[in-house]
């Protein structure tokens, strides 16, 4: 991993209006409340945080899906936030984005085959020959096979719909993908192979991930560096091992206790989070996080914490130096017994995966030979 | 690392025509709206007197074997008027649906598409036009352009336009939050391009059913307005006027009446069962 930074946010807002009345002010929801954060090139960055924590909206901001209300995207020397609709288009080659669900982020009407050429198309890549290649390539390489170019999305089950979604993030050969929870509407044992695919396509590819999740233990496997969102803030942004082992701020511990562990035995009560989030539409003053923070103090409901830099973080907490804050006691041993049998399975997949990766590739070589 | 479950059996090309064709309502459908289509292209040639051919000596005879479908008030052959009525009933419901769907689809598509203002000022209009109950707005239109067929087809297709403009907005809204088209936008591509791959294939099949039922609703509005001298031109026959004239001599002459309104009884049920089947056979989700 270099140091270069390759996507830069800065006092990143997007508000939404939640109710209108014919007459008085509207109802605001800041769902993305100044957000600085760089992503390095070649990283995968991971976003956490509780439903609702704006981590979606964020990621669409990242792209631009979705306009930002103030602040700018910085991506290879240019505005993304200001850029007119012709240059983002073309932008778009660069910067891809992977979908929750597989079984809605497919146009029914067309086949694989066809939605993983239509970027091609779109940004003028190769002739017909060419891009029908690069097609198999790709259907080859998420473990379909060109056959299955002629099919449509509903022939295939969740986990080959989602693979045909990275598919098609990666036809124009991007820098960066931003996925939105990739896995998290797959089952457990298909996640493995999406989880698999992503990293071995990142290694192959030369990319750089930006993974949004509220499953602790993808990112965990996943992730080198992560921020945690809480009401539109983040509040915490460290490598992945630290962040895990020694959280820094109050919400990152609260997150990472809340992580099922089956044993015996009572829970630590210093770490529970009381009462709901609280509603978006009037965050609390101060520190957001006061009202469910069993740390907070008088200047917390008052002053808000702004993201500063700690040795190898950035943590938004007035006592971040003093608290003393547990997190997962490092490795294996602190995982619960599901995620340990996950990681197994994790395992098992990709080492099977690894010998027919191996024939895949003498695959492609003959068919280099050939043509 | 092939799934195993994803070698699927090798398909046939034409899964469209295998669907119509495994559906017997689809097929009934497409037999009866071909057998009137047929009869009505080869009127021509088919051997009957002309349609306007009197015979004073037959009027309003019952059937017999001189004229299977009886004769009418002034002698001329019913089956010949049927067979040669067909083409302006059909022309008329074929084409006022299409003038519909090619005006108020686009718009339509616009509104939903686009929101704020245009469709701030397309779904007002559409409203206005709404407001006046189809059939009037089609006798003022027609009454407005001129006593003729193709005047009572544009009138038609006018007044069914505001559904069409509805339907396609409220589908077009309905798509546009679907994760398929962000995720067109995400990969770069065009308006132009987004509305012609991603919405219109996924708007199509309700515009399709609404087509099949409107064009029924166009066959009798053409039959309505034929009535009233607003639509085919006497003596040229069509099953509307036919059924209008057939009116006044119920008791006497049931048969001028029967064979018009069977006849646009099974147009209208032979489109229905067309538009269905249709519907089903393009749905790439049902199998």
């Amino acid at each position: 991993m270099s140091g270069d930074i390759i996507l830069r946010a800065e006092g990143l807002k997007r508000s939404f209006v939640t109710r209108k009345p014919l007459f008085g002010p509207a109802t605001v929801v800041q769902a993305v409340d100044g957000v600085d954060l760089s992503i390095l090139k070649g990283e995968t960055f991971a976003i956490v945080g509780e439903s609702g924590c704006g981590k979606s909206t964020l990621a669409r901001l990242l792209v631009r899906l979705i306009d930002p209300s103030e602040g700018s995207v910085w991506y290879d020397g240019a505005d993304i936030a200001q850029l007119p609709p012709e240059a983002l288009r073309a932008l778009r080659s660069d910067l891809q984005f992977i979908f929750q669900d597989p079984f809605s982020s497919l146009n029914p009407q067309m086949t694989v085959g066809a939605l993983i050429e239509e970027p091609l198309i779109t940004h003028g890549i190769g002739d017909k020959d060419e891009r029908r290649a690069r097609v198999d390539d790709l259907l080859t390489r998420i473990g379909l096979t060109p056959a299955h170019a002629d099919r449509y999305p509903h022939e295939f089950s969740g986990g080959q719909r989602q693979r045909v979604g990275i598919a098609r993030a990666l036809a124009t050969g991007p820098k960066v993908i931003i996925g939105d929870e990739p896995v998290s509407a797959l089952d457990v044992s298909i996640q493995a192979q999406v989880v698999n695919i992503l990293e071995d396509l990142k290694e192959a590819f030369g990319l750089t991930l930006v993974v949004i999740a509220h499953d602790l233990a993808v990112i965990r496997h996943m992730a080198d560096r992560v921020a945690v969102m809480y009401l539109g803030e983040i509040v915490e942004v460290a490598p992945a091992e630290g962040l895990f082992t020694a959280p820094r701020h109050p919400y990152t511990e609260t997150l990472l206790a809340a992580i099922p562990i089956a044993r015996v035995g009572p829970r630590r009560a210093k770490a529970r989070i009381e009462g709901d989030l609280p509603n978006p539409t009037a965050p609390p003053p101060g520190c957001r996080f006061h009202t469910r923070c069993s740390h907070a103090q008088d200047r917390c409901k008052t002053e808000r914490p702004t993201l500063r830099d700690l040795t190898g973080r950035q943590v938004a907490c007035h006592f971040a130096e003093t608290l003393d804050l547990t997190g997962l006691t490092g490795g294996d041993a602190a995982r619960s017994p599901s995620a340990r049998a996950r990681f197994a399975l994790y395992r098992a997949a990709r080492a099977q995966e690894g010998g027919i990766t191996a024939s895949e590739k003498t695959d492609s070589s003959t068919k280099e030979t050939l043509s | 690392m092939t799934d195993a479950n994803a070698t699927l059996a090798p398909r046939t090309p034409s899964r469209f025509w295998r669907k119509m064709r495994a559906s017997k309502s689809a097929s009934l459908g497409a037999v009866i709206v071909a057998f009137f289509v047929f009869i009505a292209l080869a009127a021509p040639i088919l051997p009957v007197p002309g349609p306007t051919e009197t015979d004073w000596g037959a009027v309003r005879k019952a059937p017999s074997a001189a004229h299977l479908f009886g004769t009418d008030e002034i002698g001329r052959d019913v089956l010949s008027r049927m067979i040669w009525g067909a083409q302006a009933s059909l022309l008329a419901g074929v084409v006022s649906v299409l003038i519909a769907v090619a005006l108020g689809v686009p718009l339509g598509m616009l509104s939903g598409y686009l929101r704020g203002w245009t469709d701030a000022v397309i779904s007002r209009f559409t409203e206005a036009l709404l407001a006046a109950p189809f059939l009037i707005l089609a006798i003022a239109l027609a009454a407005f352009l001129g006593p003729s067929l193709s005047n009572a087809m544009i009138a038609i297709g006018l007044s069914a336009m505001p559904l069409f403009i509805r339907l396609a907005r409220a589908q077009t809204m309905s798509v546009m939050t679907e994760d398929y088209v962000e995720s067109a936008r995400a990969i770069g591509l065009g308006h132009f391009s987004l509305i012609r791959k991603y919405i219109l294939p996924n708007i199509f099949p309700p515009i399709l059913v609404q087509s099949t039922l409107t064009i029924a609703t166009a066959i009798i509005a053409e039959a309505s307005l034929s009535f009233l001298g607003l639509g085919q031109q006497p003596p040229a026959p069509s099953w509307g006027s036919m059924l209008n004239v057939a009116k006044n001599f119920l008791e006497q002459a049931h048969w001028m009446a029967m064979w018009p309104g069977i006849a646009i009884f099974l147009v209208v049920l032979g489109f229905n069962l067309l538009g269905d089947g249709l519907r089903d056979a393009l749905d790439p989700r049902d199998l």
